[in-house]
């Protein structure tokens, strides 16, 4: 289709030189305004969130594997598949100390999505990743999925935890493209995630878990 | 009229005789607005953000062909088959190609609306593959086998009650249940299975980003990132206008488009996808093809006019605030794209002869162009449009379809009239004195005076009036 390619753009450059357009300037300012003192981030981030029924657990860098444990056992999880060549992972596997109640099975995401399918479908109830910061204006989730830590974790489970550190948090969308130098490196996934799977499609009325996870934890780590 | 040509009054007219119908819509649309006047009560902020999200657009058209190329070149670079479609023909061929090549049975979809344009699902079903839509709203109208009636929300055009006989009328296993969680928690057990199992996933593209070779999808469902994840090979669809220049685009169009749509502050989910599975990652298609489509859009980039159209971000706002769609539904216009943003695309795309009605179902209120968060002129346009209908030699397909000897020789006489103040004292003076005794029931009255009461002439001419005042004639 080489023919259909050059024939569009030449006569796109044509028209547009025969009829150049000079667009106003991008006045990002609007944006960039938009900030929130330190200590206002995360709970604005959680009441966006919870407004779409996102669910928050507190904890420290000691305690997380424990906090975890204990939720997923009191709601009755069966199994957690997680990452495990991450640091996260790694932790985790090491603070699964035993409870009162038992926990749920971990398993490990460490081959190809192929070959895991059925389980990841079927059989598995919850799925563990990391963040890469939150933000403040919209109550946004940023994940970036790696090698080690596969996209569907965070899409084929019910339920999908996710690890957020509290002095990870940015303003806007804008503000954490900038920051974290996004346009550099562009990753083959990046999310970003404002609650648990919904639709309103069917009279406008709201319902959660049509797809993806019906379920979202947010499990913060506090320093 | 074309004999194959929609025709907006008669479906119109069955529309407004279905107060079912109606009722669905006024509800939905009533909401919708309300939400969406909640997300912009800044009105300090909205304006700002809505200067850079059109300013971001017009750069983009400023440098399309450049920006088009760049995007080949970086999609390329990151792994992703870039494929170009002058015509929805070339567009439906690039696909099965794609499709034969991967031996596809089962094929999962995103929302799209090109795809919509490009009638896909009937040309794989045509070939033998099983095409399921996996936004709700889109399977629920698959498997009414009618069409979307908004571009945002599908099936805005039915309520719960006729849903759950649809479902229980078409899915095994139902319950007649009229419950939105309980059907959509059946529609998730039918999709996941198809998820699972499907060769290849499609979707729509919402921004395309020319520097780091990136399709961005919003949605709020998860459907999207299944058809984008799971299966094996994605083929994503996309208008040529889709494009911008840098990753910092995204985000002032991403702040207003789920805003103006539905009235949340972002949807769900924000998809970037910058390339297929790379060696070492355990998921993620291992193809990803995107197809380009022109299918009219550098015609519509000729013409610094009607360019304008190409801004639009596909926000769904101008439906929700036009008046006559509010009032008539999607299903009237019988179009990929209906309402205000559809009045003056889909004429531009299919031409004037089959569409020239099109740009007539508008009170040119301004409704649509008060809250686009882009500023696409489309009243102006409209106006542009409902001329070129008429006038032979313009810039869009078709132009002069619409012309009429009878609207012609009117105009000229009322030119004529005007013209000549002999003539205008004498057409003036004639209708004060006899234009009441006119029935109502006159060809040209009849269309008006059916819905409306016979409009009456003073007595007296304003240029009586003025006399009587005073006030000299010139």
């Amino acid at each position: 289709m080489s023919d259909a390619r050059n024939s569009i753009l030449a006569k796109l450059r044509a028209t547009r030189d025969a009829h150049p357009l000079t667009p106003p300037a991008s006045d990002f300012t609007p944006i960039e305004a938009k900030v929130w003192p330190e200590e206002e981030r995360l709970p604005r981030i959680r009441r966006l969130m919870e407004a779409v029924h996102t669910e928050f657990l507190d904890a420290t860098e000691a305690d997380w594997p424990a906090v975890l444990r204990g939720f997923l056992a009191r709601e009755g999880v069966g199994s957690l598949l997680y990452a495990p060549a991450t640091e996260a992972g790694k932790r985790l596997v090491e603070g699964w100390e035993k409870g009162p109640l038992p926990a749920p099975t971990l398993i490990p995401y460490d081959r190809p999505l192929e070959d895991l399918k059925p389980r990841l479908f079927n059989a598995i109830d919850a799925g563990l990743t990391t963040t890469r910061g939150a933000i403040a204006e919209t109550g946004s989730l940023i994940l970036w999925p790696t090698a080690e830590e596969p996209r569907s974790l965070s899409l084929i489970p019910h339920i999908h935890v996710a690890l957020l550190r509290a002095d990870m948090l940015h303003d806007t969308f804008l503000q954490a493209v900038r920051a974290q130098g996004w346009a550099q490196a562009m990753p083959t996934n990046v999310l970003l995630v404002s609650g648990p799977s919904k639709t309103a499609d069917i009279e406008q009325t709201l319902a959660y878990g049509v797809h993806g996870p019906k379920r979202l934890i947010v499990l913060v780590i506090h320093p | 009229m074309d004999g194959n040509a929609p025709d907006f009054a008669a479906a119109s007219r069955a529309a407004l005789a279905d107060p079912e119908l109606r009722g669905n819509f006024r509800r939905a649309m009533d909401g919708l607005m309300s939400k969406r006047a909640a997300q912009f009560a800044d009105t300090g902020e909205w304006t700002g953000v809505r200067a850079l999200a059109a300013a971001v657009r017009l750069r983009a058209l400023s440098k399309l062909p450049e920006l088009l190329e760049k995007l080949e070149e970086t999609c390329t670079r990151n792994g992703i088959t870039v494929h170009w479609a002058a015509t929805t023909d070339d567009a439906n061929a690039i696909a099965l190609d794609i499709l034969h090549k991967a031996n596809a049975k089962l094929v999962v979809k995103g929302k799209s609306m090109v795809t919509e344009e490009m009638h896909l699902n009937a040309v794989l079903e045509q070939d033998g593959i099983e095409v399921l839509e996996s936004d709700l709203g889109e399977y629920i109208v698959q498997m009414d086998g009618t069409m979307p009636s908004h571009i945002i929300m599908p099936a805005i055009h039915l309520n719960t009650r006729q849903i759950a006989h649809l479902f229980k009328r078409k899915l095994k296993d139902a319950e007649s249940r009229e419950d939105a969680a309980y059907l959509t928690d059946l529609a998730r057990r039918v999709l996941r299975a198809k998820f699972e199992a499907a060769d290849v996933g499609m979707s729509g593209v919402n921004a395309a980003v020319a520097e780091t070779g990136t399709l961005c999808l919003i949605e709020n469902e998860g459907n999207g990132r299944m058809c984008t994840t799971v299966p094996p090979v994605h083929i994503a669809f996309m208008g040529l206008e889709k494009v911008v220049e840098r990753l910092e685009d995204v985000p002032p169009v991403i702040s207003l488009l789920p805003r103006s749509a539905t009235g949340q502050p972002i949807t769900t989910y924000v998809n970037m996808i910058s390339g297929p599975r790379k060696d070492g990652e355990k998921d993620g298609p291992r193809e990803v093809h995107l197809v380009i489509l022109d299918n009219g859009r550098s015609g519509i980039y000729a013409d610094p006019e009607l360019r304008d159209t190409l801004r639009c971000i596909r926000c769904g706002a101008c439906m929700n605030h036009c008046p006559v769609y509010t009032k008539v539904g999607g299903h009237a216009y019988e179009a990929p794209y209906p309402g205000p943003i559809g009045k003056i695309l889909v004429p531009q795309i299919e031409g004037l002869a089959k569409r020239g009605a099109m740009p007539h179902a508008c009170t040119m209120c301004n409704a649509c162009v008060e809250i686009c968060p882009v500023k696409i002129p489309i009243v102006e346009i409209m106006g542009r449009l409902r001329v070129e209908a008429v006038r032979p030699g313009g810039a869009v397909k078709d132009g002069g379809a619409k012309a009429s000897r009878t609207e012609s020789m009117v105009w000229s006489g009322w030119a004529a009239m005007n013209a000549s103040p002999t003539a205008y004292r004498l057409a003036t003076a004639a209708m004060s004195k006899l234009g009441n005794a006119a029935p109502s029931s006159l060809p040209v009255l009849k269309e008006w005076t059916n819905v409306r009461t016979k409009p009456r002439f003073a007595g007296r001419t304003l240029h009586d009036l003025a006399r009587a005042k005073g006030i000299p004639d010139v």
